[in-house]
């Protein structure tokens, strides 16, 4: 028997645990004719603000080491553009999408829940409160746990849809605002955005980014995301959306035993935008070896015996 | 519709210290074609490098007319270009496309001047050879820092494209850069009255920014219509990083962002705002 792949989150069922990182995979629509977009789990849609925004100058990434720096700086159509023309291809193409949003206030995310919890065909909320490339709003709320309550709150008053806030890395214990994030009533928190770096071009001394600094992400950063997956699964009771390096479907694994409940793809679908089936076929593959019937049954299953001791508490 | 091929290297022909041609067994690829369209090509299966890189497609292979792959002319400069310099035949690079706006050759011009610089003479291969089956008048201005870089000339002249050449260090053709001689011909045509009497001259370019910019400048200048392929650091080929973008003309002041791996790489010359 093919093995259950579908998950929850919140009121929220997805039909495996496998979603399209928001910032990774544009509006979904830009992959629909090479990628069939009802097979995701999920399609997390680039940032949107209520208005356009043009974004940073280029250069906008660089690799580095099993890694890329991005500082993209949230270049996006606004709210009232993704909704008329981008939203009804991703309902025709029966995607499951979740809407990342941002604002620069509080009062503009409870806009943006507001205006999406209206229209047709979003699943559910991912709040950006995480990324580190812009100065204005976001990373403010998450690197703040008395934020990241407030904005929680807020958006949970006004939206029936599941609410996810994104949460950083760049705070020194992610699992509080895992928590804060619960108390204020979220379904789910994902994690992690991208971690805070920089690169200089020795030759000329300029930073190799217009924004100076940006995201780091891609498989350099899997271990400690996959460390903080379980910090938080620790500390809440919520489901998590893990996120962070992973390339292959071992990667989705080990995000899922540490705690996840599904997953998002980014960096590794720019070097492989085929990835989903693969990553989907590794999933069962691993269910039917190991006789595991639900993918849900994996969700925190790390055995830690006789290594507990050497876990160093927070 | 972009594929994604395992591609065995066909051959790797070294044109000089920096510059190889490395044939690709990608027919699926070639075969779809147009000119100025681009590859994501990656080379290994491991984490260095980690993001493919672009490529222009260079040449469309044949054997007894039917398709077996494409070329790609490539500058050794950072890990992929040296991995691709280094291959043998046997390698496996992994090859995603075709992909981008490619040149528009619809409704051909009487004429048509391909400008290219260093690299940069990519995508003419591929575009002259369209451009002389619709009986278009064909010339290539080609510059380079010296003859020694400076390729395949006798595999255009040899096909009927009339060549233009110059190097900065002035060892053959115009010293200098390739806009010297572009610019003469352009004001020589004009003075012949050749735009007057309906001398149709289209511009093709692609090289070095500043290069474009140029040519773009010179395009205005003599109101000559312009199409550029610009290139710019791409994380994935298929609109979804946002990082390939390029400003264009928004309006009579503004400009905005538009991805140069959807919107282009191939632009109209006149959209582009230069920095």
């Amino acid at each position: 028997m093919s093995p259950d792949l579908s998950v929850q989150i919140g009121s929220l069922k997805l039909t495996n645990p496998i979603i399209a990182a928001s910032g990774c995979f544009g509006y979904g629509v830009e992959y629909a004719d090479i990628v069939d977009l009802s097979l995701l789990g999920g399609v997390a849609v680039k940032g949107l603000f209520l208005a356009e925004r043009e974004g940073h100058p280029p250069e906008r990434i660089v690799e580095t080491p099993a890694g890329m720096l991005n500082a993209i700086g949230l270049q996006g159509i606004g709210v009232h553009r993704f909704i008329r023309e981008k939203l009804p291809e991703l309902r025709d193409r029966r995607a499951t999408v979740i809407v990342n949003i941002c604002g620069s206030t509080l009062e503009e995310y409870v806009d943006l829940a507001r205006i999406l919890s209206d229209a047709d065909g979003v699943a559910a909320l991912e709040l950006n409160i995480s990324c580190p490339n812009i100065k204005e709003g976001g990373i403010t709320f998450g690197c703040s746990l008395a934020g990241t309550f407030d904005v929680v709150s807020a958006v949970r008053k006004v939206t029936r849809l599941p609410v996810i806030p994104k949460l950083t890395p760049n705070v020194t214990d992610v699992a509080s605002f895992a928590r804060a994030s619960e108390e204020a009533g979220a379904d789910a928190v994902s994690l992690v955005n991208t971690f805070l770096g920089m690169a200089i071009d020795v030759e000329s001394r300029r930073p190799k980014l217009s924004n100076i600094v940006g995201g780091l992400s891609g498989p350099a950063i899997r271990p400690i995301a996959v460390r903080m997956v379980y910090e938080c699964r620790r500390a809440v009771k919520i489901p998590i959306v893990g996120m962070g390096g992973i390339a292959s479907a071992t990667d989705v694994l080990e995000f899922l035993i540490a705690g996840a409940t599904a997953v998002q793809v980014g960096t590794a679908n720019f070097v492989d935008p085929f990835i989903w089936t693969k990553l989907l076929d590794g999933l069962r593959d691993y269910l039917q070896r190991h006789a595991v019937a639900h993918v849900s049954d994996l969700t925190g299953t790390i055995d830690t015996t006789a290594r507990e001791k050497e876990w160093i508490s927070s | 519709m972009p594929v994604d091929v395992e591609a065995r290297v066909i051959s790797n022909t070294r044109l000089s210290p920096d510059y190889n041609v490395i044939a690709l067994a990608a027919p699926e690829i070639a075969a779809a074609t147009s000119p100025g369209q681009f590859v994501m090509v990656k080379p290994g299966r491991g984490s260095t490098p980690l993001l493919r890189r672009p490529f222009s497609v260079f040449e469309i292979l044949r054997t007894n007319g039917r398709v077996v792959g494409l070329t790609l002319l490539s500058k050794r400069i950072g890990t992929t270009t040296q991995m691709l310099f280094d291959a043998v035949e046997g390698d496996v690079v992994s090859c995603l496309g075709p992909l981008g706006r490619a040149f528009s050759t619809g409704h051909p011009a009487t004429e048509a001047w391909m400008v290219a610089g260093g690299v940069g003479l990519a995508p003419f291969a591929t575009l002259s050879e369209v451009l002389l089956a619709q009986n278009a008048r064909t010339t290539l201005f080609y510059g380079a820092r010296s003859a020694r870089d400076l390729f395949y000339v006798d595999w255009f002249r040899d096909r009927g494209v009339r060549l233009v050449l110059a190097t900065e260090d002035g060892s053959v053709g115009d010293g200098g850069r390739i806009t010297i001689p572009l610019e003469r011909e352009l004001r020589s045509m004009v003075d012949g009255g050749l735009q007057a009497s309906g001398g149709d001259v289209m511009i093709y370019a692609c090289g070095p920014e500043p290069m474009l910019e140029a040519v773009a400048h010179l395009a205005s200048r003599y109101d000559r219509p312009l199409e550029i392929s610009v290139e710019r650091v791409m994380g994935c080929g298929l609109g979804g990083c946002y990082s390939c973008v390029i400003p264009v003309r928004n309006g009579p002041k503004g400009h905005h962002y538009v991805r140069s791996c959807l919107a282009g790489p191939v632009f109209d010359g006149a959209e582009i705002v230069w920095d």
